[in-house]
């Protein structure tokens, strides 16, 4: 019995934290990527193109991109041609809208709009192998570059994923804004809270011995507060990516980050 | 699909000591896992890995199930004379990957 009442003090402790500063946005000034409060050794990792697990993934999808696919026999590269061009800047701007179906799609959904509509393939799972490795080679071309999601076409999706972000949910009624706007510089339990900008994704993250989106961490928080994760491509996670991203907009984009 | 990152330097000093790292994509499967109905999930791993450089063995590390999945591994040696580094690793399953690096010693 020691250790529940131990954890819901701790916990009872951060909420009353939350309290008092209601959800003030980080300025820009102080926005931090979690690469920052990394060890030297993950940071290393990171940095080092051989040594960034990621890498095997990001490999993958450059073999994946000229690869022909469905039955239209179309590789990525048919249309798009060399992705260190094509594809420069594109990450950083995801989740866009797409004008022809009206609604946001994140980059994930936009590589699968692409297989079913132009390669006549059968879309990739989430989290599937292939669909990380393009996706991981595709967001390997806008490293460095800022983060700019187009705000006017977005309006009303950032403004749900802000509504999201803000609203208490779960068993330990949490919501994000609680640890990643008030609490960032602190710490719950051994781990570092960070301010939650997604500026690596897909990331290789230690835990999980793999290559995951930013859906799948955002499953792991949402676990955490034991809420109910949404579904994969669900337009309540496409929300809070758009958020996220418009959160973090100027940061650089670091994919594919190394996390602990 | 199986990939290695090898990393040695291109060229090096005589008697230089050099840092040399490899990555390799592999599950590590411990076998201690167990699916949602039970099962256990059998053991795959790699077992060992060796470094031949210009035949001559310099580096082995026996690995076990404790080691994570795509396992990073680097060591040191010193350049002694231009030749090819050979990477092997080998595992359960029949799992067998050769790689090849070389290096050029003035």
């Amino acid at each position: 019995m020691m250790i529940p009442i131990r954890a819901l003090a701790i916990l009872a402790a951060l909420c009353a934290a939350g309290i008092g500063a209601l959800a003030a946005e980080i300025p820009a000034g102080e926005r931090r990527s979690a690469y920052d409060s990394m060890s030297r050794e993950t940071r290393a990792m990171q940095d080092d193109d051989t040594a960034n697990p990621a890498t095997l993934w990001v490999l993958d999808g450059e073999t994946l991109w000229t690869a022909k696919a469905g039955d239209a026999r179309k590789s990525c590269a048919d249309c798009h041609g060399d992705a260190a061009q094509s594809m420069k800047g594109v990450a950083a701007r995801y989740p866009a809208f797409d004008a022809a179906r009206g609604t946001v799609v994140d980059l994930e959904q936009r590589i699968n709009l692409c297989r079913s509509e132009r390669q006549k393939a059968k879309p990739l799972a989430f989290e599937s192998h292939d669909l990380l490795a393009l996706t991981a080679y595709v967001g390997r071309q806008s490293r460095g570059l800022p983060i700019a999601p187009d705000e006017t076409a977005l309006a009303a999706t950032i403004e749900a994923g802000r509504r999201i972000f803000h609203r208490r949910q779960g068993q330990l009624n949490l919501a994000c804004t609680q640890c990643h706007d008030d609490n960032w510089d602190r710490q719950l339990a051994g781990s570092v809270i960070g301010q939650g900008h997604p500026t690596g994704y897909p990331i290789y993250r230690m835990e999980w011995q793999s290559l995951g989106s930013l859906q799948r961490r955002l499953r792991n928080c949402m676990v955490g507060m034991r809420a109910e994760p949404y579904a994969f491509g669900s337009p309540e996670f496409v929300a809070l990516e758009a958020f996220l991203m418009w959160r973090a907009r100027g940061m650089k984009l670091e994919t594919p980050a190394v996390r602990p | 699909m199986a990939r290695a990152l090898i990393n040695v330097p291109r060229k090096a000093k005589r008697g230089d000591i050099i840092e040399i790292k490899t990555l390799i994509s592999h599950v590590m499967e411990t076998g201690y896992r167990t699916t949602q109905t039970g099962q256990v999930i059998p053991r795959d791993i790699i077992t060992l890995f060796t470094c031949d450089y210009d035949g001559e063995e310099i580096f082995r590390a026996e690995l076990h199930p404790a080691i994570s999945a795509n396992p990073f591994i680097t060591f040191h040696t010193v350049a002694t004379a231009s030749g090819t580094l050979t990477f092997r690793w080998t595992g359960d399953n029949g799992y067998s990957v050769t790689e090849t690096a070389t290096i050029a010693v003035e």
